[in-house]
């Protein structure tokens, strides 16, 4: 057994608004998310002891620590590969509060993708080992004009669609869904605002022929956060989401947005592994599954990650979105809030908050009952059971 | 139009990378080879991965590759570039692979499996990066 199973459980979630221009610091941000996620769970920063965020996250835990006025600290940890680390804090949640090392973890990412440091911004600065951001392999994009993250995952979406026989349309009903999701979430950047596959196959090329702007994430700013405790200690009136299972697998050439370097790249091998640790590992059925939240940062890994999860067969991703399965009433309800494409993009961790939500019954696209939930994020994931 | 002109920033050399930017520079194509086990990587690393050998040197590549993936990047624009920008993945016939970009072709006719074969530019600041043509076409 590899993968962190137990009865570490979410007792707080809270976030800022989403936005594209927050008017304020991404530490600031965060310790707003955070101290919403502690209200909400019954506590106050003087409970907090651990701390645990990803990389790319810009805050500094010193001068998160100096904003909340927590006492004493005895965990903190950063999860790589930036987005694709995001589910990986509940993993360092669940293992300290499960080994004693932490009472009270608050996992968080704060982000200004819009108004700071735009994510999907063409900068030929190449950042050899840019402290910690997991962006190295960068260096051998940027004298080639490869600058963007969009960029980067295009080189892998052609490589797919040449082996799966997916093309732009098949991306664009993935989309479809997403707006269709978001455009009932008051919360969503896309709130009101769905489209049609004609108004996906109008949208301008960003990476020919896999990737149109319609098809990428938003750049967001904002935070979110949640807080981890060891069964159900917290007082919080809400009702406890249990980690049922947590992983972050990484593989030998992996990159932080790409696998540019790995044998082949028409199948997203760290998400097999990934499944592999979740369900088979676990005993956990893809059946038992209510409600899936996947890191759609552009929608063609949408169909990468549900052929690597076992979702579908590889190559056939297309067919199971065509057929509906991503639907409220298919068998994988899918990005409920509308995912990154359509809510927002909060480096991932607002899925996270939409999951437990779900689990909650409190989410505006409530799925009916339901109990179990997958949020992944290619390389690490967590499967959460409702208390 | 795919040629990107003296625009195009200079690589970002480390003392890691340099075994390959250096050769370049000299108008040759490398990979990194293991002279204890052999294997050649790319891109380079301190260490072979598969013997943990540190003794590792340039070895010459023929040049020629097959287009492994491409994209055509049209958006968002930088000034150092052309648009679109043909971004290529390409397997070189000694094993490893490289990102780069293809020139003296319509964008259009970019194609996986498009056979390839090495050319050089100078970038700003003088460097050098190596990029890819259809083979046995003229400079």
């Amino acid at each position: 057994m590899t993968t962190l199973v137990g009865d570490a459980t979410i007792v707080g979630i809270g976030q800022t608004e989403y936005s594209r221009a927050a008017g304020r610091s991404e530490t600031q941000l965060a310790a707003e998310a955070i101290v919403a996620a502690l209200a909400d769970a019954g506590l106050t920063s003087d409970d907090v002891d651990g701390l645990v965020s990803y990389t790319i996250d810009p805050v500094e835990e010193t001068e998160l620590v100096r904003a909340l006025g927590t006492p004493e600290i005895g965990w903190s940890s950063r999860v790589p590969y930036g987005g694709g680390g995001s589910q990986g804090v509940l993993l360092h949640a669940a293992a300290a509060v499960l080994s004693g090392a932490a009472e009270v973890v608050v996992a968080y990412r704060a982000i200004k993708a819009r108004s700071g440091s735009r994510f999907g911004a063409a900068q030929t600065v190449a950042r050899p080992t840019s402290s910690h951001s997991g962006t190295t392999a960068m260096q051998w994009c940027a004298p080639y004009g490869v600058l963007t993250p969009a960029s980067w995952m295009s080189l892998n979406a052609v490589r797919y669609m040449h082996a799966s026989g997916a093309t732009s349309v098949d991306f664009g009903r993935a989309v479809v869904q997403m707006r269709a999701y978001a455009a009932t979430n008051p919360n969503a950047h896309f709130y009101e605002r769905p489209i049609t596959l004609d108004d996906h196959q109008a949208s301008r090329w960003v990476a020919e022929p896999a990737i149109r702007l319609f098809d990428c994430c938003l750049e967001t700013d904002g935070a979110a956060a949640l807080v981890v405790t060891r069964a159900a200690s917290a007082p919080g009136a809400s009702p406890p989401v249990v980690i049922a299972a947590a992983s972050a697998s990484g593989l030998f050439e992996e990159e932080i947005a790409s696998n540019h370097y790995r044998p082949d790249l028409s199948f997203m091998d760290g998400s097999a592994v990934l499944a592999r640790r979740l369900f088979d590992e676990t005993g956990i059925s893809r059946d038992e599954l209510d409600v899936a939240l996947i890191y759609d940062a552009f929608s063609p890994m949408l169909l990468l990650q549900l052929e690597a999860l076992g979702f579908c067969e590889r190559g056939e991703a297309r067919h199971f979105i065509a057929d509906g399965n991503l639907s409220p009433t298919g068998s994988l309800p899918c990005n409920t809030n509308g995912g990154l494409i359509g809510e927002g993009y909060i480096h991932g961790l607002n899925l996270t908050l939409e999951a437990v939500r779900q689990l909650r019954g409190t989410a505006t696209n409530q799925i009916r009952d339901a109990r179990t939930a997958l949020v992944t994020a290619s390389r690490t994931g967590v499967i959460l059971r409702r208390g | 139009m795919s040629d990107v002109g003296p625009t195009r920033p200079a690589p970002v050399v480390t003392e890691d990378s340099a075994v390959f930017w250096d050769a370049a520079r000299a108008g040759r194509l490398v990979a990194q080879r293991c002279r204890s086990c052999g294997r050649l990587h790319h891109p380079p690393r301190p260490m072979c991965p598969a013997c943990h050998s540190i003794e590792l040197e340039a070895h010459e590549l023929s040049g020629n590759g097959t287009v492994y993936s491409y994209a055509l990047l049209h958006y968002p624009q930088n000034p150092a570039f052309t648009y679109p920008v043909v971004a290529a993945l390409v397997d070189l016939d000694e094993g490893v692979r490289m990102l780069s970009n293809l020139v003296g072709v319509e964008p259009e006719r970019v194609a996986i499996g498009m056979e390839v074969e090495v050319t050089f530019e100078p970038t700003k600041d003088d460097g050098v990066v190596p990029l890819f043509r259809p083979r046995g076409q003229r400079s």
